[in-house]
């Protein structure tokens, strides 16, 4: 590949910006309301979401000062690479994040239930089985419940999020080929394939809090169920706006057909959150 | 120097090893040995001791040299070489080989401390913010069963701003009301659990320590070969009391045990009362006072005004002042509110009789002049159930 | 890789259009919205080096109460803040951002690049950190006080806490984001930025050690990101990850944890492996010797850090097997260790040696680190860490493998290159003052810490047997001794640098080798715009 900006500098180093400052006490603003709130202070839960707007605001503005370098064609070859590496690195640290909430949940799984279900244990908890998903900690504390079914929605989300990401592909192949309109109309429809897994996610949420009776306070399982499915639909919500904000710089006329790592950016991303996603499937709704 | 163990008749631990059962001033050294355990772990760690002693001279007496010799004020011209295939595996495999020689003693030890069966006695340790429970659950002594507090008196420790009032004594902080009693040479597995945080067992001279975890129980074990006192701490940070919740184990023969094994249950018999008593009011106070200062004091204060923002003040307090019913709950079950960091933890295992006495201390204390003023121990057993 | 000329082509993003000459910003709003490596690299570490002076601050308290037994000064409760937010303030304050600072200032520097990959991210890595200072400092006023849970905040104490520990968990989280987007500027940098010519088995040791650091804090922050999220949402949202009642388990927290925690401490110690690989050919004369296999051992001491961590757990009863795997992978460690030390004393070894003051420090780090790593071997064997374990012995082993580790090998870079920062020669004899002063206060709090723990003194302890005092008080005596001399430090050693002194030359130590030094001393605004070739 070579660099499709002959007249880029040999490395562009921006000059000196103010957002990353104002992020900084953004977040500050935000976390200072998110202890709050957490800790039931009426101020909290205004403070926490004017921090975030504020972040939200510093980011647009941020962004928007990238990609107006990127249109104007600062950014070499060299750069796009940069970009490259660091999306891969980044993605890298989320995996590993997930990887924590794994981590807990195969341990609780695979070690702490049979040990808390042993002889010596028989001592502080007579009576605890040690099932899975028989719906009680050992203590009897937690409200019975009944596990979300993996053949229902959780499947017809699995094949949403595969379409999703062959349709992105295919968008992809078609802005590679130059076929802007035909992109557009798939990348289009991906980002709509990502909120219709995001609405049966909510259904599904309700259904359980409402009809299941499964809850954040079901004792492990409710907690590894929906931290785990809550972070990776996070992870969808920030997959599908990064979609949505290609999909208006495609209309707008950004890219183009060798340069558009913004694209490409998002797609790895998307990719990524798939594939958490048949994690899940796996060892959260199947097993 | 550690002498070997007493085949035979008890040996006292301060006669044979000089040991006083913790630790002695300036000591340099794990303290001495009272278990074969503890012994093990010393000459482990001697042996570490010389060969890292031996690599460490050998290492830096080849910098040193260097230093001294390869100067440039000596006019010590600088070589050209930078690597040398072999004497880098040499210094890879050489270490390895010595790492393993260390590793081998150890992992013998290692299965040795593990093994936890065919125990004479079996004793359950309980960490609770700030104290041991302990329940003799196997062997002779089964269904003993009491709480250990730090008897140091607070005159002793001060205050910030507020010096001690009384001397300090030998045993400063490592002292409680009720110490641990098990026989020598006889095998005594610990069970460790915990009603609120993570505490750690620890006996240094028994080479035991074993973390007390909430909903989990653990096991150790040790086999004293000598008699004394051995004394310990909470080795796991489990809060503001942490430094106050010494561990004390005596060890005596195995005639002094069965001794105190009868005189603990007369004990307890005494202690259990009869719950069908109805004890008058002044009687009530006075032990009920007696309770307060062993178990509540730490948190809810002498004074009754517990801690902002910590720990409820019962003085003038909703509950102590309310429906008796709601307090008894209250001692039996804990109370988490979510307004205090911490929570109350439940006093199930005291006894009717305690339990009873002290909240008719707290309800007829400080400001507290509730209308329902004095609870009988009847009533605590009624609502047990 | 690339092919197309880079003889003219550099620019700077709102100054293009401006004459090159000075588009230099100035005043406040040079540091506020820096995107310059080197004026990041110096934002780095005066905010590590007052994280520093606060977090010692609050030893000192810590040892000020430890003079004696008995409660002198502070209420045990308060005391647990102290040692928690010492611990967490030197960590993620001091220690961590000093060497970010480090690797800002050099790592361009040091491949011929002429900047950070990424300079506004660079900007907004470091713009976090001072929220999350504010956060942590914050959390002493608030009701309840700051976290006291220790810095490894082991459920469930910490759901004990109140909002002090959200805070805190919250800092945590902004520091954590700081550090992934930090190490993924400085690999990128180093895997994308290097001069042509600089192959990575050319490439200084100093940016081996970071490349390899920042994999691993890219691998393990977000871990910790992880597990203090499930301690937030026990606390307030009714999960049950470290509640037995619920199913959880409190080790899991110890668990996830110390899979980090581990990592960490070599994080800790890596780049300071680095600086230390610099300076001693430099003041030997005397090319490195074994380069090779010390980038090898960095990588080998990186990946097994990932299958130790619960050496840090023996005592919560672990299965033997266990016990004895983790027994036997932390004890291989100290063989690529062990052939680090070999490799610089080999180096040393008919060299022609001086000894200005970035080499005293040196020496210094390789004695005083020994002696850390091996109470670190000592503490690795099961049955003696369960001894030991949570006694003074390992605060005196941690404190020797990072005081005398991290902070001394941070000193020796200092001096090495303040002269390339500043364009002033350190005076010799105020830094050897710095170095001897340091040295033997350190050992003199250090050391009595062995006895104490061998002797069963429990760390985390606002009191203690009455038997502990004579140690105890040398202890004090000698941290109050260290404490001055690193205002020492700052009066007669920075401060003084800054102001003036005896300029620099580009190249002020005979030795020294590397691009860094072809540039003039101060390093000017802008350096290596066109990348130098490396043959
Ligand atoms: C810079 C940070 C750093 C470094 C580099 C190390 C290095 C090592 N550490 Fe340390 N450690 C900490 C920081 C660090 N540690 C901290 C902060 C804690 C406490 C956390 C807490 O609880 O708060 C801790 C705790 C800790 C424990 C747990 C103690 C306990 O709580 O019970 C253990 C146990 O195995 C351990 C082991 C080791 C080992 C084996 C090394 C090895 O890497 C050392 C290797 C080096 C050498 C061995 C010396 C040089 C080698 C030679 C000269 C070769 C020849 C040698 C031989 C063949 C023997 N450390
Ligand atoms: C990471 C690096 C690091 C560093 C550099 C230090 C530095 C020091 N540490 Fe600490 N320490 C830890 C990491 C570190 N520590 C950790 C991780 C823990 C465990 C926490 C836990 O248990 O959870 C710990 C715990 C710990 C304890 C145990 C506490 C306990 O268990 O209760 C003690 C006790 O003595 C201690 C002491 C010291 C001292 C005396 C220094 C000295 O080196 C400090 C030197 C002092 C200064 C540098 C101050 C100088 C400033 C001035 C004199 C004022 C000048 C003012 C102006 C100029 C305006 N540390
Ligand atoms: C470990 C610390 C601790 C100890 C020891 C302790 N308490 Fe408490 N107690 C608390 C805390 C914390 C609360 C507040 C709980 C809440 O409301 O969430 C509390 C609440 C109470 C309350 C209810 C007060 C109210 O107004 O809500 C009573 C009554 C009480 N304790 C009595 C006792 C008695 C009697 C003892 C001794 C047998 C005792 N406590 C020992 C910590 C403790
Ligand atoms: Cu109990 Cu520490
Ligand atoms: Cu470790």
């Amino acid at each position: 590949m070579s660099s499709n900006n002959a007249a880029a500098p040999y490395y562009f180093v921006p000059g000196p910006s103010k957002w990353p400052m104002f992020a900084g006490i953004s977040l500050l603003v935000t976390m200072t309301g998110a202890s709050a709130w957490v800790n039931d202070a009426s101020w909290g839960m205004a403070v926490c979401l004017v921090g975030i707007a504020m972040t939200l605001a510093v980011l647009y503005s941020w962004f928007g000062d990238a990609i107006a370098e990127s249109e104007k064609g600062l950014y070499s070859h060299r750069i796009d690479l940069s970009y490259r590496w660091s999306m891969g690195w980044f993605i890298f640290s989320e995996v590993m994040f997930f990887g924590a909430f794994f981590g807990a949940l195969y341990y609780a799984r695979s070690i702490t239930f049979p040990w808390l279900a042993d002889l010596d244990h028989k001592l502080i908890w007579p009576d605890f089985s040690g099932v899975w998903t028989n719906g009680v900690g050992p203590a009897g504390t937690v409200e019975s419940y009944t596990p979300v079914e993996a053949f229902g929605i959780p499947t017809l989300n699995t094949a949403l999020l595969l379409a999703s990401g062959m349709t992105l592909t295919i968008s992809h192949h078609a802005l590679q080929a130059a076929n802007r309109a035909k992109a557009i109309t798939w990348l289009a429809v991906t980002v709509l394939l990502g909120a219709t897994f995001m609405g049966f996610q909510a259904y599904e949420y309700m259904h359980a809090y409402s009809d299941l009776n499964l809850k954040l306070t079901s004792g492990i399982y409710g907690s590894t169920f929906y931290l785990l499915t809550g972070f990776h639909g996070f992870h969808v919500t920030m997959g599908a706006i990064m979609l949505a904000v290609v999909l208006y710089r495609l209309i707008r006329g950004d890219m183009s057909a060798e340069h558009h790592f913004a694209f490409e950016g998002a797609a790895w991303y998307w990719h990524f959150v798939d594939v958490v996603w048949l994690g899940l499937y796996v060892v959260v709704y199947w097993m | 120097a550690w002498a070997g163990p007493a085949a035979t008749a008890a040996v006292d631990y301060k006669t044979a090893t000089g040991g006083t059962g913790g630790p002695m001033v300036n000591q340099l050294n794990l303290q001495a040995p009272a278990t074969q355990i503890a012994a093990d772990i010393y000459s482990l760690h001697t042996l570490m001791m010389v060969i890292i002693m031996v690599i460490f001279v050998a290492v830096f007496g080849v910098m040193f040299y260097s230093i001294f010799k390869h100067r440039k004020s000596l006019g010590h011209k600088a070589a050209t070489f930078h690597e040398s295939t072999a004497v880098e595996i040499a210094w890879t495999v050489v270490p390895f080989l010595i790492v393993i020689g260390m590793a081998l003693p150890a992992t013998k030890t290692v299965v040795a401390m593990k093994d936890t069966s065919n125990a004479d006695i079996t004793i359950k340790a309980t960490g609770m913010q700030w104290k041991w429970g302990y329940d003799y659950l196997k062997g002779e002594g089964e269904g003993i069963s009491f709480l250990s507090n730090l008897s140091t008196p607070r005159s002793q420790v001060g205050q910030p701003g507020e010096a001690p009032t009384e001397q300090r004594g030998e045993n400063y902080l490592m002292e409680v009301d009720n110490e641990v009693v098990v026989p020598v040479g006889k095998k005594i597995r610990i069970v460790t659990t915990a009603n609120d945080v993570i505490h750690a067992w620890m006996i240094p001279a028994f080479g035991v320590k074993q973390d007390a975890i909430p909903g989990f129980v653990r096991d150790t074990w040790f086999k004293a070969e000598y008699t004394g006192t051995f004394r310990g701490n909470c080795a796991e940070l489990c809060g503001k009391e942490h430094a106050f919740m010494p561990i004390v184990v005596r060890v005596v023969t195995a005639e002094e045990y069965t001794a105190w094994v009868n005189g603990k249950k007369k004990e307890m018999a005494a202690l259990a009362d009869d719950p069908n008593k109805t004890w008058t009011i002044d009687e009530l106070k006075t032990k009920g006072e007696k309770v307060y200062t062993a178990n509540c004091a730490v948190c809810h204060q002498a004074n009754g005004k517990g801690v902002p923002n910590a720990f409820a003040a019962l003085d003038g307090s909703a509950i102590v002042t309310g429906p008796k019913a709601e307090q008894i709950k209250v001692l039996l079950h804990g109370q988490k509110t979510g307004k205090f960091p911490s929570e109350m933890p439940a006093w199930k295992q005291l006894s009717d009789t305690d339990i009873a006495a002290v909240i008719t201390y707290t309800r007829n204390t400080w400001s507290n002049k509730p209308a329902e003023n004095i609870v009988q121990p009847a009533e605590v057993v009624a609502a047990r159930k | 890789m690339s092919t197309h000329d880079h003889a003219h082509d550099h620019a700077h993003g709102g100054h293009a259009h401006d004459d090159h000459a000075h588009d230099h910003p100035h005043g406040l709003s040079r540091w506020l919205f820096a995107t310059n490596h080197k004026d990041i690299g110096t934002l780095y570490m005066w905010f590590s080096f007052i994280m520093l002076l606060s977090g010692g601050v609050l030893a000192l308290m810590i040892r000020t109460e430890l003079f004696k037994p008995g409660l002198q000064f502070f209420q045990p409760e308060f005391f647990n803040q102290l040692t928690t937010m010492h611990g967490l303030v030197m960590v993620f304050g001091a220690i961590m951002p000093a060497f970010v600072g480090f690797a800002n200032w050099m790592i361009p520097l040091q491949i011929g690049a002429s900047d950070m990959a990424f300079a506004r991210m660079n900007n907004f890595s470091f713009w976090l950190l001072p929220p999350a200072a504010i956060l942590l400092a914050g959390s002493f006023f608030v009701p309840g006080g700051a976290t006291a849970a220790g810095w490894t905040l082991y459920a469930p104490l910490s759901t004990q806490m109140g909002i002090g520990m959200d805070m805190g968990i919250f800092a945590m989280h902004i520091m954590g984001a700081s550090s992934i987007m930090g190490s993924i500027n400085i690999i990128v940098t180093i895997l994308n930025m290097r001069a042509p010519g600089m192959t990575l088995m050319k490439m200084p040791m100093f940016c081996w050690t970071w490349l390899i650091t920042a994999y691993l804090l890219i691998a393990v922050m977000p871990v910790l990101a992880g597990a203090i999220t499930m301690t937030l949402t026990d606390r307030h949202f009714g999960t049950s990850f470290f509640n037995a009642a619920g199913g959880g388990d409190p080790v899991m927290y110890q668990h996830i944890f110390w899979f980090f925690g581990h990592p960490e401490v070599y994080i800790m110690i890596l780049p300071a492996f680095g600086i230390v690989s610099q300076i001693i050919p430099a003041f030997s004369r005397k090319q490195l010797f074994g380069y090779a296999s010390m980038v090898y051992a960095t990588a080998s001491i990186a990946i097994l850090s990932f299958i130790v961590w619960a050496h840090h757990m023996f005592t919560t009863g672990m299965p033997v097997t266990s016990q004895l795997f983790f027994m036997y992978a932390t004890m291989l460690i100290s063989v690529p260790t062990g052939v680090k030390v070999f490799n610089w004393i080999a180096t040393m070894w008919k060299g022609s040696m001086t000894f200005e003051t970035p080499m005293l420090f040196s020496v210094g780090f390789i004695f005083v680190f020994t002696m850390g790593g091996f109470t670190g071997l000592m503490l690795a064997v099961t049955p003696v860490d369960i001894q030991l374990q949570d006694t003074y012995y390992v605060v005196a082993h941690f404190h020797y493998v990072l005081v005398a580790g991290s902070l001394f090998a941070l000193f020796a870079g200092f001096y090495y290159w303040a002269p390339k920062w500043t364009g002033h020669m350190v005076n010799e004899t105020m830094g050897k003052a710095h170095f001897w002063l340091s040295l033997i206060t350190f050992n003199i709090t250090f050391f009595p810490m062995h006895f104490l723990g061998l002797a069963g003194m429990p760390r985390r302890y606002a009191d203690y047997q009455a038997q502990f005092t004579d140690f105890n008080s040398i202890a004090t005596i000698g941290a109050f001794g260290f404490g001055l001399s690193q205002a020492f430090f700052l009066f007669a050693v920075v401060l003084p640098t800054i102001r003036g002194g005896k300029k620099a030359e580009a190249k002020p130590w005979e030795g020294a080798e590397g691009l860094e030094w072809t540039v003039p001393s101060p390093a000017p605004f802008h350096t290596f715009e066109t990348p130098p070739t490396v043959k």
